[in-house]
């Protein structure tokens, strides 16, 4: 019986599980189906690396579920794809934007940036031309009625106004009245036919453009109207743009077609520059001037916040740290307080305590001391406000930390070094502080690259200020690389520069990058992987 | 420290004192701010420069200015924070989980290398991608409109997207804590891999999957800048870009009520954290640091 059974839970088993696999393939085949619709759906708006982003996801979900030997790829598909194009792609494009001069002027492809050139237009004095007379409503909304060498007549619309840009010329419909001898109408319901005085006086006439917008008709002079021509001729096998009013040929230099007088067309196009922004970066004094200041102020800040958090919240932990300390649970909850809201709150709460003007700190260091120390304005008042800030907000952690560390020395460390007439000193010096900094080690280092990357606080507590004057782009003396480079990226005002944003990003990378590793030293985390559990 | 030699005898009241002073002052500054943030949301004043400690005529007129003002539809910026926070938190923690049990319990080709980009690509800062990170939600919105920018759901795949990498290694190394032995006897008895894993694994894994959810929570509930960037419409945007917007103005004239609406804002964070304090401070030790 028992056998039975078994064979017979072995079945249904095998059988659930050959129904299980049919619904996986057929769940991945419309899973891939779609993601296959959407990358096409963005190569054909020309969004190739996304698209390409998107090929590599359906390749990997397919692998995962329908090859058996890479089973465990199933379980991290999804996040995998997720981290893929949030966290690998993010960080590629921004690497290859660092090789480009992708910002103002330069937004768009090369493509677009053609088309948009050829779209641009010039009235040429000669060539085809009409006789023209126009029709002007109420609303001044003009009807332009044409007649070329050849004697077809058409009556056009203008260009910016919805519906057709052609109306049949037949008499009765849409409020044409009777045809004259020319074929122009002689009414049309709603419009008044402007006679030459009339057309002529009429300022706006001249620059409207009517009929099918690929091919605009302007008026020329009073007895003419003529098809606009495309101002810029496009060679394309030699990338090359000649102005056909001037003659004047523009060749394409790193993305903008420039003539050899050095003049330029707008727009031009995002192009890979090499390692010219990197250079810039070096050569610049404008840019360089004030990236010196802020890489100093940077390590500053990281270092300063960090020694100030750490040396609070250890200085709290041994203090209170005393068990026969009575009201110590309370005091801790009340000490956690600056953790508990979120740092932007805060943050922009101390930004008030600190106006100079009527911020609390400042009336009240008035009416003590009579002094109203301007904390926005001066350079190191505003690091000194910012530090503050910070120790605020970052010493919970430490206290947390260094509370459970403190926990785990040995107790009989310290009874030796006491019978061996040790200080307190002493034994902090050689004994707390050299074994605390191996097991908080780690999170001092994370803790570090927190604050060297401390956009919030910056950028809410005083974006960047105050500012340093000899700085071309956007750049306070409170700016940290990454504010920084934000502000390149997104300052309103000073023209965006996305390619030198992303070669500022790109150095600030490695040095995160050098620091992390550091980190994972300390921490083993290398070895953790290796290890064969 | 427990063992401190000046704490022998008769120094012991005076460091007794001491350490009441200095708590004191400790205490003073650390809940000050919010001391002060409080007595704002209900003066009825409502500008930086009047303000004192103590309100004369408190009153809830700030709070009922918050809830009129329709310039700063406020609800609904808590209402969109509160499920933006939501989704990704529980996104994050399914991806993660999942991939962490991969990682931890099969060996495999490329597993190492992986499992070490995916922490040295953590530490890039999302913001210096943000470039890039706007460009893909456009671009994806422009096939597909509910996952562009404006929307929600573009928000919160960037958001998760973003999280794997720490999330993976915490969760990983917990899961290596549980014994494989637990696992191979399923495995002998014919137990599948989602089996094990969602029978014997997962209900183990509690705690960190709370520490995750928190800190994930805290983290997107507490980020503005991308969320400011991928959402411009003021109806879709969350709480904190609407408060960091707020504070862009006139907000000086206008402290009483951006008071009380920061302190509604900070209650959801507060609350968790009064609540699961212990698991919190759990997996702080363990490598996050606050967003």
């Amino acid at each position: 019986m028992n056998t039975l059974d078994a064979s017979k839970a072995d079945f249904t088993r095998k059988a659930f599980s050959n129904i299980g696999k049919l619904v996986t393939i057929i769940i991945v085949t419309i899973v891939d189906v779609v993601l296959a619709w959407f990358a096409f759906k963005l190569f054909s708006l020309s969004y190739i690396p996304i698209g390409i982003c998107i090929i590599l996801i359906i390749a990997m979900i397919s692998i995962a579920f329908l090859v058996p030997k890479a089973h465990m790829f199933k379980w991290m598909a999804l996040g995998l794809s997720a981290w893929l194009l949030f966290s690998i792609f993010p960080i590629i494009y921004t690497i290859y934007n660092a090789f480009t001069n992708y910002g103002d002027g330069h937004l768009i492809s090369q493509a677009q940036a053609i088309e948009q050139i050829q779209a641009q237009t010039y009235l040429p004095e000669t060539g085809k031309a009409y006789q023209w007379i126009a029709y002007r409503s109420e609303s001044k909304e003009y009807l332009l009625w044409l007649k070329d060498a050849e004697g077809n007549t058409k009556l056009v619309t203008q260009v910016d106004v919805e519906g057709d840009a052609e109306i049949p010329l037949v008499t009765g419909e849409n409020g044409i009245g009777e045809i004259d001898a020319d074929g122009a109408p002689v009414t049309i319901d709603g419009y008044t036919r402007l006679n030459r005085i009339l057309a002529s006086t009429d300022k706006n006439l001249t620059n409207i453009k009517f009929g099918d917008p690929e091919k605009t008709i302007q008026v020329r002079s009073p007895s003419e109207a003529a098809e606009l021509q495309p101002l810029y001729a496009y060679d394309a096998e030699a990338n090359t743009f000649t102005n056909q009013l001037t003659g004047i040929v523009y060749t394409d230099k790193e993305g903008t077609w420039t003539s050899r007088s050095g003049e330029t067309i707008i727009p031009g196009y995002s192009a890979v520059i090499g390692i010219k922004n990197f250079v810039t970066f070096v050569n610049s004094p404008g840019l360089r001037g004030p990236l010196v200041t802020i890489v100093i102020w940077n390590f500053m800040f990281a270092t300063l916040s960090l020694l100030l958090t750490f040396s609070v919240g250890l200085l709290i932990s041994i203090i209170y740290g005393d068990p026969k300390f009575k009201g110590k649970k309370l005091l801790r909850s009340l000490l956690l307080i600056p953790y508990t809201i979120p740092s932007l709150i805060t943050i922009l709460i101390w930004r008030g305590m600190f106006n100079p003007q009527f911020g609390v700190i400042n009336r009240v260091l008035v009416s003590l001391l009579n002094i109203a120390p301007n904390w926005t304005t001066n350079a190191w008042l505003a690091r000194t406000a910012l530090l503050i800030v910070n120790t605020w907000l970052g010493y919970p952690y430490w206290m947390l930390v260094t509370s459970g560390a403190l926990q785990s020395i040995p107790h009989d460390i310290y009874e030796a070094a006491q019978i061996d007439g040790a200080t307190g000193w002493q034994q902090f010096k050689s004994i707390t502080l050299p074994l605390l900094l191996v097991s908080v080690g780690p999170l001092m280092i994370s803790s570090f690259i927190f604050n060297f990357n401390n956009f919030n606080l910056i950028y809410a507590f005083i974006n960047g200020g105050p500012p340093i004057p000899t700085a071309t782009t956007q750049a306070g003396y409170t700016d940290i690389i990454i504010s920084y480079v934000y502000n390149l990226a997104f300052a309103s005002g000073r023209g965006i520069q996305y390619g030198y944003a992303s070669a500022i990003s790109l150095v600030l990378f490695l040095l995160i990058a050098v620091m992390s590793l550091l980190q994972f030293k300390f921490t083993n985390m290398w070895e953790e992987v290796g290890e064969n559990v | 420290m427990s063992k401190k030699p000046e704490s022998i005898s008769k120094a012991r009241t005076t460091a007794l004192i001491g350490r009441w002073i200095l708590a004191v002052v400790l205490v003073v500054f650390s809940i000050f701010p919010v001391l002060w943030i409080v007595s704002a949301a209900i003066n009825p004043v409502n500008n930086l420069a009047n303000q004192q400690l103590i309100p004369t005529n408190a009153n809830f007129d700030n709070f009922r200015e918050l809830v009129s003002n329709p310039i700063f539809p406020f609800f609904t910026w808590m209402k969109n924070s509160l499920i933006i926070s939501s989704v990704s938190t529980l996104l994050t923690v399914s991806l993660t989980t999942l991939a962490a049990f991969a990682f931890s319990r099969f060996r495999f080709k490329g597993r190492q290398g992986m499992l070490k980009s995916i922490l040295l690509i953590q530490s890039f800062p999302n913001l210096l991608a943000i470039v890039a990170l706007f460009t893909i939600i456009k671009q994806i919105g422009d096939v597909v409109p509910w996952l562009g920018l404006n929307t929600h759901a573009g928000l919160i795949l960037v958001y998760s997207g973003g999280a794997m990498g720490m999330n993976i290694w915490l969760m990983k190394g917990y899961m290596d804590t549980i014994p494989r032995d637990i696992d191979e006897s399923a495995h002998v008895d014919g137990a599948t891999d989602w089996e094990v894993f969602s029978k014997l694994i997962l209900p183990l894994l509690r705690p960190i999957l709370v520490v995750i959810a928190i800190l994930s929570f805290i983290g997107t509930y507490g980020e503005f800048i991308i969320a400011r960037t991928l959402l411009t419409q003021r109806e879709t945007q969350t709480v904190m870009v609407g408060l960091q917007i707020f504070t862009a103005g006139q907000y000086t004239q206008n402290w009483g009520v951006f008071a009380a609406g920061a302190l509604i804002a900070a209650l959801p964070i507060m609350i968790i954290y009064l609540i699961l304090q212990d698991q919190i401070v759990g997996g702080l030790t363990q490598g996050s640091v606050k967003g």
